[in-house]
Formats: C-alpha cells, sequence, structure tokens
C-alpha cells in the first residue's frame, strides 16, 4: 500500500549521474573548437560560461530567478491548499464526489497551457494569470492523490476509530490523513513538478515581467543562443533541487513510520 | 463493590446479503454473560461466531433481538465494550504508547495521569521498555499485546476477543493465553472470545459455548469447573475437548444410527 516515492529508476546523485553531462559537455566543446556547426545555433561553451556570468553579474538573471521561485512557490501553496481541500471533500463525503467528481474528472483531461487564453482573458496580462496557472498544476495531482488516500483508508482503521468513539473530526485528523499521508505527499511532489513547469511555460508564453520563462523568450527573441542555454540548464538544476528537497523530506516523515 | 459487565444477548438474528441472496448469519441467538465470567464461542468457520461477536461491539446491529450491557442497550460502538481483532489494528504511524493514548482520549484525567495509565497498561501486557516502538518493529505477539493493552485503556466492562491469537505460531500462542489469563484476572473484566481452537477454549473460559452454522445458532453450552491454572494434559480437559471435537465432527459428518 506504501507508493514509490522517489522518481522511478532515479537513485540519487551518485558520481555516476555525472558521466553523461561530462561526455555530452566534451562532444560539445570539441565540435564547437574544431569549427563544426553554426558558430550562431550552437555556441561554444565559453560562451555560455561567459554568458551566465554576464547574467550574475549584472543581476538580470538572479532577479528573473528570483521572480520565478516567487510565482513558483505560491502558486504552488495555493494549489496544494485548494487540492488538498477539494481532495478531502471528495475523499470524505461520497455527496461532494457525486456533485464535483465527474466536473473535476473532466477538468483535469484538459492540457494546462490550453487554460491560458482563458487565464489571460480574466485575469489581465501580468502575474495573476501566471499564479493561477500555476496553482492549477498544484491542484490537480494534489486533490486526486488527496482523494484517492483517503479512500483507500482500509475499513479496518475506521472500525478502530468507531470503537474507540473518535468524533468526525478526530478521525480525519488521528486516522484519515495519518493513512493517507504517503499518497498525499506523492500528490504535492508531482504538484511541486508540475508548477515548475507552469511557472516557467506561463512566463514565456504571457511575458510582462521578469522571470528565467521571460529571460530565456527575450533570449531567444534576440538570438542569444548562450543565454538560451543558461536559462535550460537554470531550470534543470531548480527542478532537480526541489524534487530532492521533497525526497529527501518525505523519506523522512514517512520511513518512521512504515516498514521498510 | 458492584461488580458491572453483565452481558445480555436475546433472540438476536442476523441476516446478510450474499451474491443478492440473503444468508442467516444468526437466527435466534440467546446468550447471558455474568460480570467477571469469561466465555469462548467455538463452532465451524462461518457459524456467525464473528458476527455474534461484531454485533456486541455494536459495529453491525441485528435486524431482530436485542443486546444489552448492564441493562443498557447496544447501539453503537463504545469504549465501554473494547474489542481485540485477529489482526492487531495498531495504528503504524503511532508508537506502542501513542496507540495505548488514543485508547484514553476521552479519559476525565490530566495528560499526566494518562500517560501513567498507558505505561502500566504497556507493562501489564509485558511491552515496558517498547513503548517508543513502532507496530512494524513488533513481532506478532508483541503487537497483539499492544493491541489488548490499548482495548483495556478505557476500563472497558466487557473485552470482546475476536480470535485474537489466531495468527500466533503456537508457542507465542501458548503463552498468550496465560497472559490473557493474568490479565483477566487483574482485570475482572467480563471477556467475550471467539476462537476455532477448543483447547485454547477450554483452558481460558468458565463456560465454552458451541455454534452451529446455517444459520448460526447455540448448540450446547459447557461449563469448565477446573481451577486454574488448568493442565492441557489433564485427563479432565482432555475429557471436555473429545466431547466438543466430537460435537464439531458431528456437525460435519453424518453419523451412523448404531
Amino acid at each position: 500500500m506504501r507508493p514509490d516515492l522517489s522518481t522511478a529508476g532515479y537513485s540519487g546523485l551518485g558520481w555516476r549521474g555525472f558521466v553523461l553531462p561530462a561526455a555530452i559537455l566534451g562532444l560539445w566543446s570539441c565540435s564547437s573548437a574544431l569549427g563544426l556547426g553554426n558558430e550562431h545555433i550552437l555556441v561554444s561553451p565559453l560562451r555560455v560560461l561567459s554568458a551566465a556570468a554576464e547574467a550574475v553579474m549584472d543581476e538580470n538573471g538572479i532577479t528573473a530567478l528570483l521572480h520565478s521561485l516567487g510565482r513558483f512557490i505560491s502558486g504552488w501553496l495555493i494549489g496544494s491548499a485548494a487540492g488538498l481541500a477539494a481532495g478531502l471533500a471528495m475523499g470524505l463525503s461520497p455527496t461532494a464526489d457525486r456533485a464535483g467528481g465527474p466536473t473535476f474528472h473532466a477538468l483535469r483531461q484538459v492540457a494546462l497551457f490550453a487554460w491560458l487564453p482563458l487565464l489571460s482573458a480574466w485575469f489581465g496580462m501580468y502575474d495573476a494569470p501566471k499564479i493561477v496557472l500555476i496553482s492549477m498544476a498544484a491542484f490537480f495531482p494534489a486533490a486526486l492523490n488527496t482523494q484517492a488516500g483517503c479512500r483507500g483508508v482500509p475499513k479496518t482503521y475506521r472500525e478502530v476509530g468507531r470503537v474507540l468513539e473518535l468524533g468526525p473530526a478526530s478521525t480525519v485528523w488521528r486516522v484519515i490523513l495519518p493513512a493517507a499521508a504517503p499518497s498525499i505527499i506523492a500528490g504535492l511532489q508531482l504538484g511541486l513538478i508540475a508548477s515548475w513547469i507552469g511557472t516557467v511555460g506561463s512566463e514565456y508564453l504571457i511575458g510582462n515581467g521578469q522571470g528565467i520563462g521571460i529571460l530565456l523568450s527575450a533570449a531567444r527573441e534576440g538570438n542569444r543562443m548562450d543565454l538560451v542555454i543558461v536559462c535550460i540548464v537554470t531550470l534543470a538544476f531548480v527542478g532537480l533541487f526541489f524534487s530532492q528537497v521533497v525526497r529527501l523530506g518525505s523519506r523522512r516523515l514517512i520511513a518512521r513510520h512504515l516498514p521498510s | 463493590m458492584l461488580q458491572t459487565g453483565l452481558l445480555d444477548i436475546r433472540h438476536v438474528s442476523k441476516m446478510f446479503t450474499v451474491d443478492a441472496r440473503p444468508v442467516h448469519a444468526l437466527r435466534d441467538v440467546s446468550l447471558r454473560v455474568e460480570p467477571g465470567e469469561f466465555v469462548s464461542l467455538v463452532g465451524a468457520s462461518g457459524c456467525g461466531k464473528s458476527t455474534l461477536l461484531r454485533l456486541v461491539a455494536g459495529l453491525d446491529t441485528p435486524d431482530e433481538g436485542s443486546i444489552a450491557v448492564d441493562g443498557q442497550a447496544v447501539n453503537a460502538p463504545s469504549l465501554k465494550r473494547g474489542i481485540v481483532f485477529q489482526d492487531h489494528r495498531l495504528f503504524p504511524w503511532l508508537s506502542v504508547l501513542d496507540n495505548v493514548l488514543l485508547g484514553l482520549h476521552k479519559a476525565d484525567a490530566t495528560a499526566a495521569q494518562r500517560l501513567q495509565r498507558a505505561a502500566e497498561l504497556i507493562s501489564l501486557v509485558g511491552l515496558a521498555g517498547f513503548e517508543n516502538a513502532f507496530p512494524h518493529q513488533l513481532s506478532g505477539g508483541m503487537a497483539q499485546r499492544a493491541a489488548i493493552a490499548r482495548s483495556l485503556a478505557p476500563s472497558p466492562e466487557v473485552l470482546l476477543l475476536d480470535e485474537p491469537l489466531g495468527a500466533l505460531d503456537s508457542l507465542t500462542r501458548s503463552h498468550l493465553q496465560e497472559e490473557l489469563l493474568r490479565i483477566w484476572r487483574h482485570q475482572r473484566t467480563t471477556m467475550l472470545m471467539v476462537t476455532h481452537d477448543v483447547e485454547e477454549a477450554i483452558f481460558l473460559s468458565d463456560r465454552v459455548v458451541l455454534l452451529g452454522s446455517r444459520p448460526g445458532h447455540i448448540r450446547t453450552q459447557i461449563s469448565v469447573n477446573l481451577p486454574h491454572p488448568r493442565r492441557r494434559a489433564s485427563a479432565q480437559v482432555i475429557a471436555i475437548k473429545e466431547h466438543l471435537l466430537d460435537l464439531l465432527a458431528g456437525e460435519t459428518q453424518t453419523r451412523v444410527a448404531v
């Protein structure tokens, strides 16, 4: 009953994980040193490094990153909280599930970025539609996993709650939430990944303001492939960092209570 | 002291629907268990003995008849009727201590008093030193001891045991039978135990109730008037055991009249 919270086949950051990136970097350096390929499309690693240094020095890159992180965290928090509430309602009350379930399951089939035209029409062209989109990215996995987790609580545990005369609030707090915790945490983790994708996507597609996605879009417009690569590498590292944090955090939280 | 824990089951019937067909699980079962008495229910599997226990616990309701403890009708689960299931059903996210404390959540006591009572119960069931262990770190026997401590925490008037030792190996099992006896004599709680082990029933109980199947009904009751501690190999125990086993076999085999 315990879901595997680690990303499938992903075994942490050992030295072996660096072999492939190093090989790619080596090939890339060789090909640009030998003058193979178009210098404007396949820029040299040195130019990427200097672009990175430049982005850090003139604070453009840092400001963009901080703005993206701010949107990402606030959107994820809002979406997770809403998803938790919706998932609990659908998981605990058959009435709520019958009333809201079909709508929920229909809406979650819609690809995230398909909402953008509506969101920008409703919420303008600045931060609001971005944050709504990021929240939605976190909302669906959080709600879905919370609902599944609540439904999956063994009947035997509920019976113990009844025998011990736990009231409805105590039952939710002391039986259902702890029993559903592994599933809920997995949902929040999936939401984290989706939110980061939503952050960059919404910035790239909406523009206006500061952020890694906006920087990426500007770099493409200005034909600055070195800066494009800096942005992509940053995205990868931020994503990796957050999944590591959640992976270790959830492991500590859950491993204590359940057999390994 | 006036002893509480009088269990009175009157004309209880229960139907279930299996594959859209009604199945009579229990028909007209009446049983009276005196305060502080230890009664075992034995019978072939499917005779409704666990169903009867769930009705007494208040987890299910009878279709006909009534169940009362000390004159109060049973219509929902209550801390006055503790139950120990075959699977220990400890919450895996709580330590042994916290599992037992959950049984005290309605107790009229300060946090310190609860803690002390929980510690007493844990040592009563022989788990002192394992207060902070989590269920998955315990053996089956130890987990069942913790489950017994949790069910005793609210000081129930009746303790219901649903094959509590059924999943344990035979050594642990006979050891826990003696422990159960010790706990019963210490607490003086009325005990109603479901078991499929005839010897276990005779070893522990004041009275063994034999249930027949389809629909479940009481076939016979045998009083075990032997002092504790009982020896499993004693002639009296063996005689009662033979008698009960004959009765149990008689239900499944058609007897040839001589």
